[in-house]
């Protein structure tokens, strides 16, 4: 910025001349810009910027053998593959069961639809904590649904099986959400194109409609998948939080802060932002190929 | 994420026989997973009588959980909706080199976990935090104390009001301010005149959304929380105090107010889809 003292002669000066702006932005008559962009840039930097800097530094303190250490202990392993596995089962579910919904909702009319509708958007409704106390009464061995699985042997509250609803619960709309407006949107000529071909109703669902919304499934289960890794109020309550079999990573860091290890809580916070990334970095670049060779 | 409502559902392929069949497992799934536990918040409020349950909200903590609650959604709400309508004016109205990764930042705290959200914090402002020595020196409290709930809060709410206004203004384009401005209005009065009676359905739709997680939060306040009885306990983290003490009535209890929110909040929202849909942001149109 050595040039800015020096009085340029600038021909274009004047106010009947167009304002001059710099190359990074496009000229607008609109007013405002550098406030809002201020305003903008000061509140993601105290509210975002700052706090994830302090996430990406804090854990190696520990250096970095430490934050090895600290990932590869069996409890916080233990737990990483717990909430990682159980998530991808559970976006995995969600995906047939939020294509069966999508489906009804788009493709019959039947009395309540609207307010079927309405209510797949009541995971995202429902607070956490509530979600989180009222499967685990449903689940528990004494809750209604709990005790019909209690007689065949089998233990839904307080084991990975309890953990496992709540996070469907919790991914549900998300893939029914991503289905809808596809499913809406899909041509119908292909449809009867493959109709009058010949083509039994299984075959145009199973080659003709979903292939067409196989992106849209993707993207529905890549978020339920985002949503799972890092849901904690819905999965505290019902999970039992047995060191080692039961305990979520979100947990280990509350944990890990209570022992006042900062470094350490950091640590298994940065790994799974780094691990999300990761799994979401895959997942859209196998949404990119399979768009790619659906135009092709 | 929207309710679709079409005007008239077409069953283009008949499936005869199974359609009842996928209607019912539908219902069968919805009513499991997602009425069910709805129903048991209410059927456990008020499983010992309406005096129970009545008395259990009246206990002195459970208002001042509710209090806390109010003055947390109070100071983050707002600043939210002022950031969102900041930047959704910078972002919509204007073109610039950097836009995307501005749009990326801003939509980054739905990535994060409710936990990681709330950690962050302590790693700034807890006692082995950043700032953690200057606090204490200068006897300023923000972890395990308000600003730390409300700091916490907004982070996790942040992005719901820029992106409700952020699709709807992209679409809307600028040509209504720049006539406006032609004209000789100022810079607010257009603003207050054209754009945010443009955009006022909307901004009500994402203030809506913004609100109900603000208030419903748990795993981001229940780590800079110390749950300190009547002090620092909002709502949600009240529901979990109660439940670990085995007080199921009075847990549930205050989960019924929470479920109760979500449920406006789902009205609210269907009546807006369903209203002013052309009011809203492309992804909600119907």
């Amino acid at each position: 910025m050595t040039d800015q003292a020096i009085p340029r002669l600038d021909p274009t000066r004047g106010a009947a001349a167009r304002p001059r702006l710099s190359a990074w932005r496009e000229p607008s008559i609109l007013p405002g810009f550098g406030l809002s962009l201020g305003v903008t840039l000061a509140y993601l930097g105290v509210i975002v910027v700052l706090p994830l800097t302090a996430l990406a530094i804090r854990p190696w303190e520990l250096g970095l053998a430490g934050v090895w250490h600290a990932l590869i202990d069996p409890r916080v392993a233990a737990a990483l593959k717990l909430s990682f596995g159980l998530s991808a089962l559970a976006a995995l579910l969600s995906a047939p069961l939020g294509l069966l919904i999508a489906w009804t909702l788009t493709r019959y009319a039947f009395p309540g639809r609207r307010i079927l509708d309405a209510l797949v958007d009541l995971p995202f409704a429902l607070p956490t904590a509530v979600a989180g106390i009222a499967l685990t009464a449903i689940y528990a061995p004494n809750g209604p649904l709990g005790a019909i699985a209690a007689k065949f042997g089998i233990k839904t509250a307080y084991s990975p099986l309890g953990i496992f609803i709540a996070l469907v619960f919790i991914g549900l709309p998300f893939v029914v959400r991503s289905l809808q407006p596809v499913l809406q949107d899909l041509d119908n000529e292909v449809e009867e194109a493959a109709q009058t071909l010949g083509a039994t109703a299984i075959q145009r669902a199973v080659f003709v409609i979903l292939p067409g919304l196989l992106p849209a499934l993707i993207s529905g289960v890549s978020l339920a998948f985002a949503r799972a890794v890092g849901e904690y109020g819905s999965v505290v309550f019902i999970a039992g939080n047995l060191p080692m079999k039961t305990e979520i990573a979100p947990l280990l860091i509350v944990i890990k802060l209570e022992q006042y290890d900062y470094a350490g809580a950091a640590a298994v916070g940065l790994a799974m932002v780094a691990i999300s990334f990761g799994v979401l970095v895959v997942i859209n670049a196998a949404q990119t190929w399979l768009a790619k060779r659906g135009r092709a | 994420m929207t309710a679709v409502t079409p005007a008239a559902p077409i069953s283009r392929i008949r499936l005869p026989g199974i359609a009842p069949l996928l209607v019912l497992a539908s219902v069968a799934v919805m009513g499991g997973l997602v009425i069910l536990p709805l129903i048991t918040v209410f059927q456990s409020a008020f499983a010992k009588g309406l005096s129970t349950y009545l008395a259990a909200l009246k206990d002195p903590d459970a208002q001042a959980a509710i209090r806390l609650t109010l003055i947390v959604a109070a100071i983050a709400v707002p600043l939210n909706a002022a950031f969102g309508i900041a930047a959704a004016w910078c972002v919509a109205k204007f073109e610039f080199r950097g836009k995307s990764a501005l749009i990326t930042l801003i939509d980054l705290p739905f990535s994060f976990s409710p936990v990681v959200s709330g950690l962050v914090w302590v790693l700034l402002f807890g006692a082995q935090g950043w700032f953690g020595d200057y606090l204490v020196e200068h006897d300023i409290k923000i972890i395990f104390a308000l600003p730390g709930l409300v700091l916490a809060t907004i982070l996790v709410t942040l992005p719901f009001v820029a992106r409700e206004l952020i699709p709807l203004m992209q679409g809307q384009g600028s040509d209504e301010e720049a006539a406006a401005l032609t004209l000789g209005a100022s810079g607010f009065t257009t603003f207050w005149k054209i754009t945010l009676p443009n955009i006022r359905w909307a901004l009500l739709y994402g203030v809506l959304l913004c609100n109900a997680r603000a208030m419903g939060e748990f795993g981001a306040v229940s780590v800079v929380s110390g749950h300190i009885r009547g002090q620092t306990t909002t709502l949600p983290l009240h529901v979990e105090v109660l439940y670990n003490d085995y007080d199921f009535v009075g847990a549930f209890a205050a989960a019924s107010l929470l479920a109760s929110l979500g449920l406006v909040t789902l009205l609210l929202k269907t009546a807006l889809e369903w209203r002013h849909a052309g009011d809203l942001s492309a992804g909600r149109k119907r």
